[in-house]
């Protein structure tokens, strides 16, 4: 499969990567590599086969809607890396 | 008496019995792992104050009359980076974690503790677990103890590698493909994927959460079945347990399997596979044969098609779950940096590494509108078809037998720069994973290089002890075997 710059550069800004000049150029490869040996599967008809996500069925799972944990705020914090007053910084996002 | 040659239940013997003290036994291990491992990078965190500490404590424990009923109280071990431990790094080898310590334990991490498991440190994998030979680690790659010139295989290469080098007892892996197998048939060590749903997946950090399942690994069938047995049982953390009130995976420690009935597909011992590993596999079958087993051959093709399912499937759930990395909330962020969206790409295009990026662009690929049915849906029909194949087979066998993969470990960069020469050395093990199904690969024999090649059994849905039972018989002809701990050094 033939991938474009146009693709690469879809599929970097779903994925929001921005790729240097070199890393596109692997990535159309690599990416056409893999996506047309992926095509093999065309080969299999599976019309009329249901998708399935999960090997064995799995049922939603309910339970009461009640609070189980504590106040971890501070805990949940220490990894952030800019807080400030009990809350994650980010940049200014409205004008 | 070297104590890290042990088992791990020879070692919890002697704890119990008082010949060997706990603290003993870590401190005997953290020396090991301080003398050799800078020659082999299983670890990318050694937690010796912690573990200890923990020693210290757990040998109170076991004076004070407790513990009796956990027949790992006391040994050291140690835990793949991608599962989470409570104020300690968990990297996931990759830079954008580099300085995450998480605020919560895994539950299988919780379940070790409450064991008494001395965890001593972190295990070095592919970048996420994305990988079969563990270079795409941030950390450097790890090295096989049996040559270091070659690879452990991954992505669980650092957990395989520390238990064939005896810088671990035992240690736990993530399976997603084949990362637990595949590192153990290349370091001639045994490693169990469960089924899925048997061990909790809480706090273990998700590549592709369908497919992802924690396992043990350890250097003889008994001690990854007493490993398995204090990480499995139901968790109402994790919404795809499923409880199946029957974890005694010890009771199938039996060498006997007279009238088991195991099928080899044709399509796992044919083209592709290295010769000296096909003669190893197909001795292996003659020899569970003699011990009554009934062997045949069978066809399964669908399997062919498992690695292209399994590479749209896997990346597509990782570029979902991997959009959680966004420099806000912890890990890295980029020091420089114009308004928001540019805190994530930069944050992501500095953290991640190619293989990571690669995985997560297949991904919004194969899910982006235009190709979603092409990719993605055709993937999940390939699965279904997959599933009823085993269904099928295991109508008429109770384990699957084959290789765990084509050839022995590969040499350093062999495949690194060939994403899809790489995938394709998945191919019998990605398809237990599409299926759910549980599967062990255990030492068979070495090549001609001096390499160990691993056998592969597979069992139906909670089938453990079918598998269990089958390698048990089969090790019992045959004795473990050290790495020489010379050869490329």
């Amino acid at each position: 499969m033939k991938i474009t710059d146009e693709t690469i550069d879809y599929v970097s800004a779903l994925a929001k990567l921005v790729l240097s000049q070199e890393e596109k150029e692997k990535a159309e490869v690599d990416l056409g590599n893999i996506l047309g040996y992926i095509e093999t599967m065309n080969e299999l008809d599976t019309e009329g086969i249901e998708p399935m996500s999960h090997a064995f069925p799995l049922k939603n799972v309910f339970r009461e809607d009640v609070v189980t944990n504590g106040d971890d705020r501070d805990n949940v914090l220490s990894n952030a890396p800019v807080k400030k007053d009990g809350s994650f910084v980010v940049p200014k996002t409205v004008e | 008496m070297d104590i890290t040659t042990l088992t791990a239940l020879e070692l919890s013997a002697k704890i119990k019995d008082g010949e060997i003290s706990v603290v003993e036994a870590t401190k005997a291990q953290i020396e090991r792992i301080k003398k050799e491992d800078q020659k082999y990078n299983c670890y990318v965190t050694v937690l010796e104050e912690e573990a200890l500490a923990r020693a210290q404590q757990v040998q109170a424990l076991i004076d004070a009359g407790e513990l009796k009923d956990s027949p790992l109280a006391g040994v050291p071990m140690a835990i793949k980076d991608n599962m989470c431990t409570k104020g300690a790094l968990t990297t996931c080898s990759s830079k954008i974690l580099g300085n995450f310590k998480p605020p919560y334990n895994a539950t299988v991490v919780e379940k070790l503790e409450a064991a008494g498991a001395i965890i001593i440190g972190k295990l070095n994998m592919d970048e996420f677990a994305m990988g079969s030979t563990t270079e795409t680690s941030f950390y450097g790659p790890t090295k096989n103890p049996w040559n270091v010139e070659h690879v452990p295989g991954g992505s669980s290469g650092g957990a395989a590698a520390a238990v064939a080098a005896e810088e671990a007892f035992y240690t736990l892996g993530s399976d997603t493909g084949g990362s637990i197998r595949q590192p153990s048939s290349f370091c001639g060590v045994t490693g169990i994927k469960p089924t899925y749903g048997t061990v909790s997946r809480y706090g273990l950090i998700a590549y592709a959460s369908s497919l992802d399942q924690i396992g043990p690994i350890a250097r003889n069938v008994s001690d990854c079945v007493a490993a398995l047995e204090v990480i499995s049982g139901y968790d109402k953390k994790d919404s795809t347990s499923v409880d199946t009130g029957e974890y005694k995976y010890t009771d199938a420690l039996v060498d006997d399997v007279k009238g088991m009935k195991i099928g080899i597909p044709r399509g796992y011992i044919g083209k592709g596979l290295d010769e000296e590993v096909k003669n190893s596999i197909l001795k292996a079958a003659k020899v569970l044969e003699e011990k009554g087993a009934i062997v045949e051959e069978f066809d399964m093709d669908i399997v062919d098609y498992a690695i292209p399912a399994y590479y749209v499937i896997a990346s597509a759930e990782a570029s979902s779950n991997l959009s959680r990395f966004d420099g806000v909330k912890y890990g890295y962020r980029t020091e420089d940096f114009n308004g928001l969206q540019d805190v994530y790409k930069k944050t992501r295009s500095e953290g991640f590494g190619m293989e990571v990026k690669r995985r997560m662009m297949i991904g919004a690929f194969v899910l982006s509108s235009g190709y979603y049915d092409a990719y993605y849906n055709k993937a999940l029909k390939v699965k279904a078809l997959i599933k009823e194949g085993f269904d099928k087979a295991f109508s008429k066998y109770d384990v699957i037998l084959g290789p765990t993969a084509p050839s022995t470990a590969l040499k350093i960069g062999e495949n690194l720069s060939d994403p899809l020469k790489m995938y394709l050395g998945d191919i019998y093990t990605v398809s237990v994973n599409l299926a759910g199904l549980p599967a062990i690969s255990l030492p068979c024999g070495m090549d001609s290089k001096g390499l160990p090649i691993g056998l592969q059994l597979i069992g139906k849905h909670f089938g453990e002890k079918d598998i269990i039972r089958a390698a048990y018989s089969f090790e019992q002809t045959r004795e473990y075997v050290r790495p020489t701990f010379t050869k490329g050094e």
